[in-house]
């Protein structure tokens, strides 16, 4: 008697294999919006929603851009200025400045170790928060003050490690399930 | 779907980030022009996501809540231990303080000695100030079965304040302690020299009268004296201040230009009562 063949599951065919592409496409932005969402729970830690968008879009653009286009981004920057209560549009600037700077860089970044691309995202986040900090104010006409962006800068290059690790993951876990 | 041929879909994508950026800024410059529209929005999506984040709070709350109670566990231990050694030292003062109740209570046997008995006290509330035969003094409003008599010290909050010189049936007059005609008997509380306070119908009266070589001095602190049986000694009424001009003059603890209720003490004295009526000073004769 022959044992069973082990093998990988036949892929769907037809409308089904559409939507499961569609949804593996959208997976990136949809799971940064809804952290983004749950960053802006009340919880008493201000500026969460900038600092969890940014790591986000930074490792999709690097590791998977074809599942971080641009219009997605410009969506996401919508989305954290509704919810941050930022000058409408500067975040979406931020955004798309950072995009532009990682798909840049991907082809260098995408092929370094864990420690050195925390080293460029911490430049990264570095240029975001004068970004903003400068388009601030642009805004208001002011000088704004300096210490919330460097606090939400900080929280944000401490808290890509644990979501490189997760985004690593979830990358790895679609990779496998388009190959 | 529409198809585009692979040239033009690569130029698409490429020019998709500039005119991107190129949007933000335009968005920037709608939300800097119509900040209404932005703020609808923001309310509109904040209404759309109230309930995700009401689901949300619970276990943030729970552990909030959770980190609070630690924290005040922990400040308890610190509070308990603060109470311990302060009870410590409450045991013997108490203990003190029955020792000498006994020492003291022993002593009033030996020397016989007569409590001070409580005045009678009864508040009433100043209705008007000025008018009447006096410059300085104020009209109070007294029930009918109060009893208000003359010669009853008036004391505020503070300090004193005057003494009753017409009692009605519903009012009463006090001439203030600053009136000219208001002599008042006091004690300097350091030296003990007796003086008398004489009103100059100004904010502060006069020192007079003070034995040979004990002048006022500076910042003394003056109370009544029982001198003459009109006040009972040691009512507080002021310090001791000099003008430039080189007069010791009284300022008072009470606040004579705004009393609103004063207290009127019965010590059951009648050393020197006013008149029923003050008579006009008679013209002096001419001759």
């Amino acid at each position: 008697m022959k044992p069973p063949v082990r093998g990988r599951m036949e892929p769907p065919t037809g409308l089904l294999r559409r939507v499961d592409a569609i949804m593996r496409g959208a997976f990136p932005t949809m799971a940064t919006l809804v952290l983004m969402i749950a960053g802006a729970v009340p919880v008493g830690a201000p500026g969460l929603v900038m600092a969890l968008s940014l790591p986000c879009v930074f490792f999709w653009t690097v590791f998977r851009p074809a599942a971080m286009p641009p219009p997605a981004v410009f969506g996401l920057g919508v989305a954290q200025d509704l919810l941050a209560h930022a000058p409408f549009a500067s975040g979406v600037l931020v955004l798309l400045a950072a995009h532009g700077a990682a798909l840049r860089l991907r082809g260098f970044v995408a092929r370094q170790r864990f420690g050195t691309v925390w080293m460029i995202y911490c430049g990264v986040a570095a240029g975001a928060a004068a970004l903003a900090w400068a388009l601030q104010g642009l805004l208001d006409w002011r000088l704004p003050p300096t210490s919330p962006g460097l606090h939400q800068a900080a929280i944000s290059i401490g808290i890509y490690p644990c979501l490189a690790w997760l985004l690593s993951r979830a990358h790895r876990a679609l990779a496998d399930s388009e190959a | 779907m529409i198809r585009l041929s692979i040239p033009l879909r690569q130029v698409l994508s490429r020019l998709s980030l500039p005119v991107l950026i190129a949007a933000a800024f335009g968005a920037m410059l709608l939300g800097k022009a119509d900040a209404l529209l932005i703020e609808r929005a923001r309310m509109a999506l904040a209404d759309l996501l109230s309930p995700v984040w009401a689901v949300a709070q619970e276990p943030v709350g729970a552990v909030r809540d959770l980190v609070r109670d630690a924290g005040q566990l922990w400040e308890m231990r610190g509070e308990n231990a603060r109470l311990r050694e302060e009870n410590d030292r409450l045991h013997r003062w108490q203990a003190t303080a029955l020792a000498l109740e006994a020492e003291n209570s022993m002593l009033r046997r030996q020397l016989a000695w007569i409590p001070d008995p409580a005045p009678n006290f009864f508040t009433s509330r100043v209705v008007a100030d000025g008018g009447g035969t006096y410059a300085r003094a104020v009209l109070l409003a007294t029930a009918s079965q109060t009893p208000a008599r003359k010669g009853q010290v008036a004391l505020d909050e503070r300090g004193f304040v005057g003494r009753v010189t017409e009692v009605g049936s519903r009012s009463a007059r006090v001439l203030l302690a600053t009136d000219i005609n208001s002599r008042i008997p006091v004690t300097l509380e350091n030296s003990r020299a007796r003086a008398i306070m004489v009103g100059n119908n100004a904010a502060r009266p006069r020192l007079q009268h003070w034995p040979e070589g004990q002048v006022p001095r500076e910042g003394d602190r003056v109370v009544t004296s029982a001198e003459a049986g009109a006040f009972p000694s040691g009512l507080p009424v002021g310090v001791v201040r000099w003008t430039e001009s080189g007069a010791p003059e009284v300022e008072l603890f009470a606040r004579l230009d705004r009393l609103d209720i004063v207290r009127l003490f019965d010590f059951g004295l009648s050393g020197i009562l006013p008149p029923e009526a003050v008579a006009r000073p008679e013209p002096r004769q001419r001759r």
